[in-house]
């Protein structure tokens, strides 16, 4: 894959060019690897932090955690600019935890970059945060709203995101992309999820499984997030979401995964309602500590039977970016990654 | 009980307080003092040295107030289009909104002269263009009538300019009117205005509807509403009787434009007074709002079109009238032939005893009857002057309600002859699309069966009824029949002044033989008159009426008798009803099979076979589904018959897209003929044709499918490109180069005259001048032939590009297992997704996804992405033909069901 836009980089009003150095927060998942790579091929020099092994091959390394402002300070030292990944995804849990990770250790991350003089900032957030529960259908990337947005994860990103923008100026530029739903090899999250519930047949299509969802390979994500680095000044201080671009019924989605990992589609259905009130009984039982994460949550509910799907237009013109790797071609790569049977 | 004049309170919805403005004026009844007046008044929105088209002049009904025309005001200072701004003046009439409680009651002829003397203070200089709402019309009229130096147009929404005496009063209005209930109604309670503000369609919101309330909200403030009522003068000896008689007499001497915006849905203001303000300002441009009502600027954007209006009286525009059918020659090179009336050939047959039409099986049951053309002829007359001693003259609309046959060519014929215009729309419609057809259409006459004009009395269609076919003497008394076409016909054979013989109900009678004078027939019209509403399928909206001329009728027929070579000496068999009517306009005999003509697919194989043989018809026209139906009932055919249809030369199938496979399977059936088919609408029977030749060879040469190739113009017709831009609109400059998509314009001398009372809808389809636009999209190929790609309100407009549907459909239909197609978008315009929705073989049982292995072989037919792919039991189709697929209604529920909701049937 080629980065579009590194023929770009020189035109008026870019602040940013390659070779510089970046600091990527949260490298160790799936998609601040990539990034971590993407950027190292762009040629910029990567350093990552996070508080597990990130292990990228050529990148320097800093371990700790975002709610460690010494450690924060420490990685962003000598950085022209930030790729912040690093944040509490979970679709359960404490609202205390998800605010200290996401919304003071993003305030936190800011300020360090301000102080060691970085320029840009990119700001990884989810468009979770605008979406109050209704289906999105061909929306543009609307305001994060902290009060309306479900669950604690996407509240406490909304509140990040917020922080952010507001802290975007002429010194250090900020902006925030948004991948939907990304996905692709090694991915632990999405992916594993559903081949693990598919193999133990415990994988239900909520309603009429028609509900139409656009989703992001990985390879694509990490582009955007790359291209943003060194997009125009004038693509600063706002939002942007990614994806593929190909949104499909939630069910062609679901199997085309479950087919390229060889394991059976999801054969029984649920209605969306049904499945909605007992996530909720769920959820509410589940959040003790050590339970891990639930089956089925009301948020994760919601997702899988309303339709999410973007206006693209402003974010690939504002980046000067499109995917490379199609849906399909995604799910080839995908397969290639299982072990042939 | 008095109270001064107000300002509005603030925060109400849509009005800006900057307008409001009190002014005083001196009374005009010589007693002294003065009233103030609220209005308001966009001044403040122009820009200095903003130089002003003029002004509007908008006056309220009862119970609204200026509030009404807070678009208006809104609209009018910066409008579309690069028209000029105009000032807005929309009072509050005395007693009324915020101005003066005065103690006075203001009649009509005291409201005209209140408002002289408001714009007389106001200084209102330059030309000024009237506006009226309700009983808001006739004193925006009384004002227009007396200021006419200043006067450049009237405009006026649902109102009346006269109460007809002998015409009851809407019952509504009469109830209001009830002595106690009057003033309970409109002052001591609110439900007048409560009652008037519930007539919104959609409803009004909350916050809209307070305000109207807000300056009604005590029983003093309520009284001028309850005189307003009384001052309706149902009454010959009513106060306001003569000042509203003199109005309504002044009406007729208005010569500016005129502009009316009607709203159909209204109990009080119902369409007689439309037709009676139609009649007294000939000149006016009419527009009805289907599914509007009585507060039309509040149903839809009456500010837009009024401004749009407004814009258009300012430009010069060319004249967009028919182009002269006198001239020989029109700058397109076309050469005319002079005009040659409709019927025609029918006078010109009159002692011809040759057959002019042959009913296989004729309404009313009897074995197969045949007319001549000299009792067609004679019947037409008879009925012509028939009509002319019953009242019916040129230019009154008559609506036939009459199913095909000898009854409805006579009666078509006869009207066409005596200047009436003949309204047709068909039970095709359903019968609330038949309903509201007809309503609109405003017809003087409703001539029908028995059937026909039970639901005409059911509907409470205000025409007067004639009856056709046998009917007894209870049911023209319950439906209200005042004469019947055997007696229409009698009459006119009849010498004047005497008594037509007793006629048995029902049947043809024999012919009379003539002594004395008949009945005078009325001179012939002329090219330019008006002779027909014909109604759309309404597959895409509500049914719109076509008006054509007599001149566009007869280039019609031209057209036709010259593309298939039809003319005196054929004969043709009319499987498809509308052509039946064709036949002695084309001098040809015409033949109608044993068919339910109402139900296409009853016709078989065997019936088509005995009326072909009983003319020796060299052509056959049918539609779609009754060329089905003949296929399917080839095995019924015995030798005779076989040998009968192996005689057809040419056979034509119409009225919707035809199968090439379904033109092969006919073709078997008849195989000396070369299967034809027309494209063509209700605005242009035929704009091109295409053999089934030329549609193997199209498939055959194409790289890829582009629509469905419809051949090429016909002699006559010229055909233009508008391409369209990347939000779906058709907004290029007209082409004939292949490979562009766009939508599809048209010229000829067959094309309709206009739409009829539905002036926007008209402006929009010719804004080209000289040319019609369709709504078709579609392009030509390197052949130039004509590829129809949908509708242009169906395109897809995805962030990639315009797409059309037409194409998908045909990839996808070629699919394995699909039956018929459809191709919508799903989602916002400028990022819509392609969705296929289709019919499978076998046919699934519940509507649903299809199956991963169906949906992902559509996919692989289509070269575009697909986002998803639905099965379903039955695709909606139209009423009428039963087989245009409703791709508005499919996207709605594809996009529903896409969004997470239920899965219902589409």
């Amino acid at each position: 894959m080629t980065s579009p836009v590194t023929s770009a980089v020189t035109s008026a009003g870019s602040g940013a060019a390659t070779g510089q150095r970046v600091l990527v927060t949260g490298a160790s998942g799936m998609l601040g690897r990539a990034v971590a790579v993407r950027l190292q091929r762009d040629g910029h020099a990567v350093r990552t932090f996070q508080r597990r092994p990130a292990g990228v091959d050529g990148a320097d390394e800093v371990r700790g955690s975002v709610t460690d402002a010494n450690a924060v300070a420490r990685a962003v030292h000598g950085c022209d600019a930030v790729v912040h990944l690093a944040a509490k995804v979970s679709f359960t849990g404490r609202e205390e935890e998800f605010r200290a990770v996401n919304v003071t250790g993003t305030r936190t991350m800011l300020a360090a970059a301000r102080a060691a003089g970085a320029r840009r900032f990119v700001m990884v957030s989810s468009p979770s945060v605008a979406h109050v529960g209704t289906s999105i259908v061909g929306a543009g990337a609307g305001p994060a709203d902290p009060v309306r947005a479900r669950g604690h994860y996407a509240r406490t990103k909304a509140m990040a995101e917020l922080a952010a923008l507001a802290a975007d100026s002429p010194e250090l530029r900020v902006l925030a992309v948004r991948p939907h739903i990304v996905w692709g090899p090694g991915d632990t999250q999405l992916v594993e999820r559903i081949v693990n519930r598919a193999r133990s047949g415990r994988l239900p299509i909520l309603g009429s499984g028609a509900a139409l969802i656009d989703s992001t390979y990985v390879d694509n994500a990490a582009d955007a997030i790359a291209a943003a680095l060194v997009a125009d000044n004038a693509a600063y201080g706002a939002s942007y979401v990614v994806t593929n671009g190909e949104p499909r019924p939630v069910r062609d989605l679901l199997a085309g995964i479950c087919a390229a990992a060889g394991v059976p589609a999801p054969g029984w259905s649920v209605p969306s309602p049904l499945a909605r009130a007992v996530g909720g009984v769920i959820e509410a039982m589940w959040i003790r500590p050590g339970w891990g994460e639930p089956p089925m949550t009301r948020f994760l509910a919601e997702q899988l039977s309303t339709a999410h799907w973007f206006d693209q237009r402003r974010t690939r013109t504002s980046l000067g970016w499109a995917p490379a790797v199609t849906l399909d071609a995604g799910l080839a790569l995908l397969a290639a990654s299982y072990p042939r049977r | 009980m008095t109270a001064a004049a107000l300002l509005p309170p603030a925060g109400l919805p849509g009005l800006d307080p900057a307008w409001s403005r009190l002014v005083e004026v001196p009374r005009v009844d010589g007693r002294g003092g003065s009233d103030t007046w609220h209005v308001l008044d966009n001044a403040v929105d122009l820009a200095a040295g903003d130089e002003t088209a003029g002004t509007l002049l908008c006056v309220h009904g009862n119970p609204t107030w200026s509030y009404l025309w807070r678009d208006v005001a809104r609209a009018a200072s910066k409008p579309a289009d690069g028209g000029r701004p105009w000032r807005v003046i929309a009072v509050d009439q005395l007693g009324m909104g915020f101005s003066e409680r005065t103690g006075r009651t203001h009649r009509l002829r005291d409201r005209v002269v209140e408002l002289g003397a408001l714009t007389d203070a106001l200084g209102l200089t330059g030309p000024v263009v009237t506006v009226g709402h309700d009983w808001g019309g006739a004193v925006s009229l009384g004002w227009a009538v007396e200021h006419r130096a200043q006067l450049a147009g009237v405009v006026l929404t649902n109102t009346a300019v006269h109460q007809d005496l002998g015409v009851a009063a809407p019952a509504p209005l009469r109830l209001a009117l009830t002595g106690g209930v009057l003033r309970t109604s409109t002052v001591t309670t609110t439900a007048f205005l409560e009652t008037a503000l519930a007539l919104a369609h959609p409803p009004l919101s909350a916050a809209v509807r307070d305000a109207y309330r807000a300056p009604y909200r005590t029983r003093a403030r309520r009284v001028a509403i309850g005189d307003f009522v009384a001052d309706i003068p149902l009454a010959a000896d009513h106060p306001s009787r003569p000042a509203l008689d003199d109005l309504a007499a002044a009406v007729r001497t208005l010569d500016v434009p005129a502009f009316v915006a009607w709203g159909p849905r209204d109990p009080v203001f119902v369409g007689r007074f439309l037709d009676d303000v139609l009649d007294r300002l000939p000149q006016a441009d009419v527009h009805r709002f289907e599914g509007a009502g009585h507060l039309v600027a509040e149903d839809v954007d009456f500010a837009g079109a009024l401004l749009t209006w407004l814009t258009d009286q300012e430009v010069d525009t060319p004249d967009l009238d028919t182009p002269d059918l006198d001239a020989p020659e029109l700058e397109d090179g076309v050469t005319r032939t002079p005009f040659r009336p409709l019927g025609a050939a029918v006078d010109e047959r009159a002692d011809d005893d040759g057959p002019a039409l042959v009913e296989l099986a004729p309404i009313g049951g009897g074995g197969p009857r045949s007319i001549s053309w000299a009792l067609l002829a004679r019947r037409v007359d008879e009925i012509a002057r028939g009509m002319g001693l019953a009242g019916v003259g040129r230019g009154d609309r008559v609506c036939l309600l009459v199913p095909p046959g000898a009854d409805l060519t006579a009666a078509l014929y006869a009207c066409l002859r005596i200047g009436a215009v003949v309204v047709v729309a068909d039970a095709g419609l359903g019968i609330r699309g038949l309903s509201r057809a007809v309503r609109g259409a405003s017809p003087d006459v409703v001539i029908g069966v028995e059937r026909a004009l039970l639901a005409a009395r059911a509907l409470g269609w205000p025409a007067r009824r004639f009856g056709a076919g046998p009917m007894s003497r209870a049911s023209r008394r319950l439906l209200g029949v005042e004469t019947t076409l055997v007696e229409l016909a009698a009459s006119g054979r009849t010498p004047l002044g005497g008594v037509p013989a007793a006629l048995p109900s029902g049947g043809v009678p024999a012919a009379m033989p003539l002594g004395g004078v008949p009945a005078a027939l009325p001179p012939a019209p002329g090219p330019h008159d008006p002779a027909a509403v014909l109604f759309t399928s309404g597959s895409t909206g509500p049914a719109k009426g076509v008006a054509y001329t007599h001149g566009q009728l007869a280039a019609m027929r031209d057209v036709v008798g010259t593309t298939y070579g039809i003319g005196p000496g054929t004969a043709f068999v009319a499987g498809f009803a509308p052509f039946a009517l064709l036949g002695p306009a084309l001098g040809a005999t015409c033949a109608c099979p044993d068919m339910d003509v109402t139900a296409p697919r009853t016709l078989t194989a065997a019936a088509l076979a005995a009326a072909v043989a009983a003319i020796d018809a060299a052509v056959v026209f049918a539609s779609p589904a009754a060329l089905t139906a003949v296929v399917a009932s080839a095995d019924g055919l015995d030798e005779e018959g076989r040998r009968a249809l192996a005689g057809v030369g040419v056979f034509l199938s119409a009225g919707a897209p035809v199968p090439p496979e379904l033109l092969a399977a006919a073709g078997a059936l008849m195989p000396a003929a070369a299967p034809h088919t027309p494209y063509g609408m209700t605005e242009a029977l035929l704009v091109t044709d295409i053999s089934l030749d030329e549609i193997r060879a199209a498939a055959g040469g194409e790289p890829a499918v582009r629509g469905v190739c419809v051949g090429r113009p016909v002699e006559g017709v010229r055909i233009a490109i508008s391409p369209l831009d990347d939000r779906g609109a058709a907004t290029g400059a007209l082409t004939g180069a292949p490979g562009v998509t766009g939508e599809i314009l048209i010229r000829g001398a067959h094309v309709m005259d206009h739409y009829d009372r539905l002036w926007l809808t008209q402006r929009a389809s010719a804004r080209d001048v000289g040319w019609h636009r369709t709504g078709d999209v579609g392009q030509f190929d390197d052949a130039d032939r004509l590829w129809v790609e949908g509708r242009l309100r169906h395109v897809i407009t995805t962030a990639e590009g315009v797409l059309t549907p037409v194409r998908f459909e045909r990839l996808a239909e070629g699919v394995a297992g699909v039956g018929r197609a459809a191709a919508v978008g799903v989602g916002p315009a400028g990022v819509q997704q392609v969705v296929l929705v289709v019919e499978t073989v076998p046919a699934t049982r519940r509507p649903g996804l299809a199956t991963t292995e169906l949906t992902a072989r559509v996919r692989a037919s289509i070269d575009r992405p697909v986002a998803a792919v639905f099965a379903v039991p039955r695709l909606p189709t139209d009423v009428r033909h039963n087989s245009k697929v409703q791709r508005t209604r499919i996207g709605i529920w594809a996009g529903r069901a896409l969004a997470g909701g239920r899965l219902g049937a589409p």
